[in-house]
């Protein structure tokens, strides 16, 4: 009872109840009016959503993830990351590699081993293979993997005093040197084509449109539970003294605190949320290779959150979908156009509301607003 | 050079007499030791074997002309600047805190004030109060627990000594600059330091708010070690108990306020105009 009582109180304080009320529209809406439509009203109506559809959501939520860790370090912690795209990459290969393993000899060589493995006529799987064949040890690495990683990094770097545009640099580096890795054959992960013709996943076709949406559900209740954990955590004390590392770490430190601690936590755990977002996308679009860590995605990545609207965890996740929404329907509708649509957005979004899509409510009311009293 | 390190022998000497004279051994402990310190900035000595002794509860003024050293000197105690050679002790000699990072230093008792008020903008008053005495905690304590009892008693009687009680839920980058100041010596004072260094705390200030600072400081002395760089020197007569006037990186003088006045030495360099 004290236990439920003070969780109740606990989620009370991280948003207004209009605000709880807002994301609890937006989860239902995503997570129970889409998967119905698509399931039961008939194909044609209007009230249909189309199946084409599902795992492009499916793969917006996972962007949203992403931008959601991404907002954590950077807008709250003050640690502009242009790697994440690595971590979330590393999630991704670590859920290739199940999906590799679960095609069990029904490739086209017919064999035991992933394909591109017996095209480079490879007799026996890399240590580093094994244990992939069980679903729970792959997601277990999807998360362990690119945690260990920025881990590692994040405890050098910090410890330094890399900060600002170098340590945004040197994470740049990070990724592009992962990628021309993973770019080699050698290295065990399929090259330049990464791992793809995915069959299954426990057991159940992943073709299936059932499948698809079952993913694309699990994708919103994830997001759901991520962005509720990234808002417990800066509503904390906690959370507190990482804006404050943000605004003046010096100061910071002359409290008494070890800013170190506070940064490595937020980055390794920011690191693990994209791992967990790569995992959840690999699935819902079939392929995951070596251009997932191109320097150019860790920085479109970057801009969701700056657009969006950066140190207001919903802000990251909004640009998100807007932007790659724009992005699907561009593409298709005027494909030549759109790097220059997204340059002008983000020219004007500069210059006309710098808080992002978030704060364009506040901006309008204070240029229009209350103009007679 | 030789003379200064002879001075500060003698000092050493002097306090520790002082010590066994008196009955009451808490009064009169050192509490902070600068021994023979050297700051060399490729080449221009910031600290030129500098030695300065602190008593436990005083009030202790620094002044000197700019590039004296004065704000090098905090820099040293609190570890954000290495000296080059040099100690620097905490409670007599049994702490010594040149080898140690920042954070450390402040968790030993050690707070500081910059000369630009530095408080986290973003954050209210109350919250920078609460960031200030959180430091002990460590990462995880500080993700699921909030603040006891005692340190939300301690922020209250801090929000009443500092003035800004009305203020509390303001954001601190609102504050007026003289209240920024305030709010900074609350953020030390809430850590419960031993020693208290405050950098300046009258800059910008008006007349009345001057006041209430020399009131404020005075009233933390006695309970603990408070050392005040300054350049208003009509505020450091207000205050001060004793004056230690820093020139060129070593100890100039030292002293009451009116003989270190009419030292020729320092009316020379300083008090001259």
């Amino acid at each position: 009872m004290t236990a439920f009582a003070r969780a109740a109180r606990r989620l009370s304080s991280m948003h207004s109840p209009r605000a709880w009320i807002a994301i609890c529209a937006v989860l239902a809406a995503a997570a129970l009016v889409v998967p119905l439509s698509n399931a039961f009203a008939p194909a044609g109506s209007t009230l249909h959503f189309p199946d084409y559809l599902v795992p492009i959501l499916g793969k917006f939520m996972c962007f949203a993830m992403v931008a959601l860790a991404l907002d954590l370090v950077w807008g709250y912690a003050g640690i502009l990351s242009l790697g994440h795209g690595l971590f979330f990459a590393l999630g991704g290969y670590a859920m290739g590699m199940y999906l590799m393993r679960s095609i069990r000899g029904e490739g086209v060589y017919r064999s035991d081993l992933p394909d591109f493995m017996v095209f480079l006529d490879w007799k026996a799987l890399p240590w580093y293979w094994h244990g992939f064949q069980v679903f729970w040890f792959a997601v277990a690495m999807a998360i362990v993997v690119p945690g260990v990683v920025a881990f590692f990094f994040g405890y050098f770097a910090f410890r330094s005093r890399v900060r600002g545009v170098y340590l945004s640099i040197v994470t740049q580096a990070l990724t592009f040197a992962a990628m021309l890795l993973f770019f080699q054959n050698a290295t065990g992960f399929g090259g330049n084509n990464g791992l793809t013709d995915y069959k299954r996943i426990l057991g159940y076709s992943l073709h299936e449109p059932s499948m698809r949406l079952t993913l694309y559900v699990v994708s919103v209740l994830v997001l759901f539970v991520m962005y509720v954990g990234c808002r417990f955590i800066v509503t904390s004390r906690m959370g507190r003294v990482v804006t404050a590392i943000r605004d003046a770490e010096l100061k910071v430190r002359f409290c008494g605190y070890e800013t170190n601690h506070y940064k490595l936590f937020v980055w390794t755990l920011s690191a693990m949320l994209c791992g967990i977002a790569g995992a959840l996308y690999v699935p819902q679009v079939g392929i995951i290779n070596p251009s997932e860590m191109q320097p150019s995605n860790s920085i479109e990545m970057a801009i969701w959150v700056a657009l969006g609207g950066r140190g207001s965890l919903f802000g990251g996740i909004l640009g998100a979908w807007v932007i790659n929404g724009a992005k699907s329907w561009l593409t298709v509708a005027l494909p030549s156009a759109w790097l220059y649509v997204l340059g002008a957005l983000f020219v004007a979004m500069t210059l006309f509301a710098p808080d992002g899509l978030i704060g364009i409510g506040t901006a309008l009311r204070a240029r229009f607003g209350r103009r007679q009293p | 050079m030789i003379e200064s390190t002879a001075a500060a022998l003698s000092l050493a000497e002097q306090e520790t007499e002082r010590k066994s004279e008196t009955r009451a051994p808490v009064k009169h402990k050192l509490m902070l030791w600068v021994d023979d310190v050297t700051v060399d900035f490729d080449g221009f000595l910031a600290l030129d074997h500098l030695t300065l002794a602190v008593d436990e509860g005083e009030l202790r003024c620094i002044i000197g002309p700019n590039g004296a050293g004065k704000t090098t000197l905090m820099d040293v105690v609190t570890g954000k600047t290495r000296a080059t050679s040099g100690a620097v002790y905490l409670e007599g000699q049994s702490i010594e805190l040149t080898k140690l990072p920042e954070s450390r230093i402040a968790q030993l008792g050690v707070g500081r004030k910059f000369q630009r008020p530095t408080v986290f903008q973003s954050h209210t008053v109350r919250e920078n109060l609460e960031l200030a005495c959180g430091a002990k905690h460590g990462v995880f304590r500080n993700l699921f627990g909030g603040t006891s009892r005692a340190e939300d008693e301690r922020i209250d009687n801090v929000l009443e000594s500092i003035g800004l009680e009305d203020s509390a839920r303001r954001r601190a980058g609102l504050l007026a600059h003289g209240h920024k100041q305030w709010l900074e010596i609350g953020m030390l004072l809430v850590q419960e330091p031993k020693v208290l260094l405050i950098d300046e705390p009258v800059a910008g200030m008006g007349p009345s708010e001057m006041e209430r600072t020399a009131e404020l400081l005075k009233g933390l002395a006695g309970e603990r070690t408070v050392i005040v760089v300054e350049h208003d020197m009509d505020f450091v007569r207000g205050i001060a108990q004793k004056v230690t006037v820093l020139h060129e990186g070593k100890v100039l003088a030292e002293g009451k306020m009116d003989q270190v006045q009419k030292d020729p030495k320092v009316i020379e360099v300083y008090l001259g105009a």
